[in-house]
């Protein structure tokens, strides 16, 4: 499978060839991105014309989409990255809860300042997430059950270094989570725009670089990319290495949103981020899919909070029924149009 | 000679590393607890250490059990703790509900309920997972995100208390002297034997998750089977789901059977069930279960705090999958060649050989 996803704008024309143009529409790659996009803005406009007088249709209310799922975004482009090279990586939520609590007692508890705590927080997402994939690899382990042995270690771990919640008020980090970036019709906050930057970064790596290339490459055929010559071992590692780096700084985001330690914070956040990577097209076999599906994938996950809330009627578990819905549906039709390329 | 080949039969059997775990760990309890070993009678019920890590530990036994068939077919089912929840939250909601929460037919009405529903859980991920052939830890995922929110919206967010002693007495209650989950554990994984090992249905579930194509073409309805199993397993953690609400007598939609997934393929795994599928072991399952519970329990009277639980459950998963791993054998233990043949070198080893060496670590 070519990571490419060019499909031919010009199609044949003729009433004769209309057939060939759906099937040829149901195999394009970019359908299931497209498709949660539409949905987002579908829900979007029916947002604006249910809550008009409430003010969803300012600009900052959109933009609040950015400022409170941040976290969940950078978490969900590392999970992308797993999944697109056909792995799946179960210790993100513990690995974001790790690195409040792990932050949290550092700058609290041992007073160090945090220009050096946050490459340290980072380094030691990175290093974790280079040991699973350096096991996965080498052990020929599944990575769901090691990743599974990473989601306990790290939540473990948390509650190692304390059973209560640690709550910062360090200036510096209070003056972080209350700087704002104003965009002139709204202002983000660090984390979005951290969040935003990532975005673009994994884009540029996913889709334009060699390792990019690399990763699509093991997701679509393991067996192909190895008798290709490609470094099947050092692109694996690296995923899951990336994928360690990204939930850490997820984690410094979320701790700069909520600004304590719990050792309970982003349990089971790794099914959010799985969630939004499939909503956002890519596919669960690896090898097909976009960041920027990931970014609608959370988008629409976190429009949903915002109608919820808006509603006021419904209650918080709505959320949990709503994603498996569209899980389910997303799935579905992602199976249907493998099925259809197949054939 | 006849001692060392037993030895080895011994050695070689395949409950023998997950029974030699658990007898260690239930050991090093008994330096810190002197009467770990003992139990007591008091007003005709049986205590102890050893018969609360198998009242605690029976819901695990239970889901592990159901699980092990799902794994054996090469699947895997997350949902089973939102499946204990849905069910916990269906039938104490209906209890709740009665005017005289001790009437039997109303608590064995609200059973059925709450089982129905787990099996309808299980029809779904089977359907999912054999007729539109979606992996199935993604197909499972479905209902293990959903199903949270389902069971909280039967409770509408609260956590429902009942008061019924019927009930009470399928998770909390004692019957002979022993408590009652116990002989519910006992028919369970009779049953579950009796059917896999006394029938042809193990051999069809081990060969579906050998290769489903092949057994397909030999004949074999691997949909059904397939099907049938994540009924099963849903049947299992609906039962368990019964037990940890009744034992509590509350449901709780949020955090009832919360993580019971993973432990139990913990236990699965621990078991020496293989995570390919296409071959399991019962036995194993439950002896894994009660090692989980054991150290578990273990963690809370050696002092060690209850927080490095999940530490020590990682090292746990860690090891054991480690060990499983045919690759880590050959690095580890084939790079010292003659530091002596682990379990895995049994079948490329030349049997007369090894008989007549007169130790085990020169058979080399």
């Amino acid at each position: 499978m070519s990571a490419t996803a060019q499909t031919p704008k010009a199609a044949p024309r003729g009433s004769t060839a209309s057939r060939a143009r759906a099937t040829r529409l149901l195999g394009d790659r970019r359908l299931p991105v497209l498709v949660t996009a539409a949905l987002f803005i579908a829900m979007y406009v029916a947002g604006l014309s249910r809550y008009q007088n409430y003010g969803f249709g300012e600009p900052q209310v959109f933009l609040n989409l950015f400022i409170d799922n941040g976290y969940l975004l950078v978490a969900a482009i590392g999970a992308t990255f797993v999944i697109m090279s056909g792995g799946i990586d179960l210790s993100v939520g513990s690995m974001i809860g790790f690195t409040t609590m792990f932050t949290a007692w550092l700058v609290e508890r041992q007073g160090l300042p945090l220009l050096l705590v946050v490459p340290l927080a980072l380094a030691v997402g990175a290093f974790g997430g280079f040991l699973m994939g350096y096991v996965i690899h080498n052990f020929e382990i599944q990575p769901f059950i090691v990743t599974l042995a990473g989601l306990f270690l790290f939540r473990g771990l948390c509650l190692v270094i304390s059973k209560e919640s640690i709550s910062i008020n360090d200036a510096s980090v209070g003056t972080l989570a209350q700087t704002r970036v104003s965009l002139g019709v709204g202002d983000l906050s660090i984390g979005a725009v951290v969040a935003l930057v990532v975005l673009a970064v994994a884009a540029y790596v996913l889709h334009y670089t060699r390792f990019g290339r690399r990763v699509y490459a093991i997701g679509g055929n393991e067996q192909s990319a190895l008798l290709m010559g490609l470094p099947l071992g050092g692109t694996k590692i690296a995923v899951y290495t990336v994928s360690g780096f990204c939930s850490a700084l997820a984690g410094l985001l979320f701790m700069l949103y909520i600004q304590s330690g719990d050792p309970l914070h982003a349990v089971g956040m790794e099914l959010d981020a799985i969630a939004a990577v499939v909503i956002g097209g890519t596919l669960l076999t690896g090898g097909s899919g976009y960041v920027l599906g990931t970014l609608f994938g959370v988008l629409v996950l976190g429009l949903i909070k915002s109608v919820i809330t808006f509603e006021g009627t419904l209650s918080s578990w709505w959320t949990k029924i709503a994603t498996g819905v569209l899980l389910c549906a997303f799935i579905l039709i992602q199976r249907t149009m493998t099925s259809r390329r197949k054939a | 000679m006849t001692t060392t080949s037993r030895w080895r039969a011994l050695t070689h059997h395949h409950l023998f590393w997950p029974v030699a775990v658990l007898i260690a760990l239930l050991l090093v309890n008994v330096p810190f607890t002197p009467g770990f070993f003992s139990i007591d009678m008091t007003d005709g019920h049986l205590y102890g250490s050893l018969v609360s890590i198998v009242l605690f530990g029976s819901p695990l036994i239970l889901v592990a059990v159901g699980m092990t068939l799902v794994i054996a077919t090469g699947g895997i089912d997350l949902s089973v703790g939102a499946v204990v929840a849905i069910t916990g939250a269906l039938t104490c909601s209906y209890i709740s509900d009665q005017t005289d929460q001790n009437t039997l037919s109303a608590v064995f009405l609200a059973m059925g309920i709450g089982l129905v529903a787990a099996v309808v859980c299980g029809l779904w991920n089977g359907f999912l997972v054999a007729r539109m052939g979606i992996q199935p830890i993604i197909a499972t995922l479905i209902i293990m995100v959903a199903g949270r929110g389902v069971a909280q919206l039967i409770t509408d967010g609260q956590i429902i208390t009942v008061n019924s002693e019927p009930y009470k007495l399928i998770g909390g209650g004692y019957w002979l002297t022993l408590p009652f989950s116990v002989f519910v554990v006992t028919a369970v994984v009779a049953v579950t034997v009796a059917l896999t090992r006394r029938t042809a249905l193990g051999l069809l579930v081990e060969s579906v998750g050998g290769n489903a194509e092949a057994s397909r073409l030999v004949g074999i309805r691997s949909t059904r089977i397939k099907i049938m199993v994540y009924m099963f397993c849903a049947l299992c953690a609906g039962i368990a789901g019964l037990m940890i609400s009744s034992n509590t007598s509350a449901a709780d939609g949020n955090n009832a059977g919360l993580w019971i997934e993973l432990d139990a393929i913990l236990a699965v795994v621990i078991g020496g069930t293989s995570l390919a599928g296409g071959r399991f072991s019962i036995g194993g399952t439950v002896v894994g279960a009660l090692v989980i519970q054991t150290l578990t329990t273990t963690i809370y009277t050696i002092g060690v705090p209850t927080q490095t639980n999940l530490v020590f459950k990682a090292a746990v998963v860690i090891v054991v999958c480690l060990l499983q791993s045919p690759k880590f054998r050959a690095k580890v233990f084939g790079a010292k060649g003659p530091e002596g043949p682990r379990r895995d070198a049994a079948p490329v080893e030349p049997a007369p050989a090894a008989d007549a060496a007169p130790k085990m670590e020169v058979s080399r």
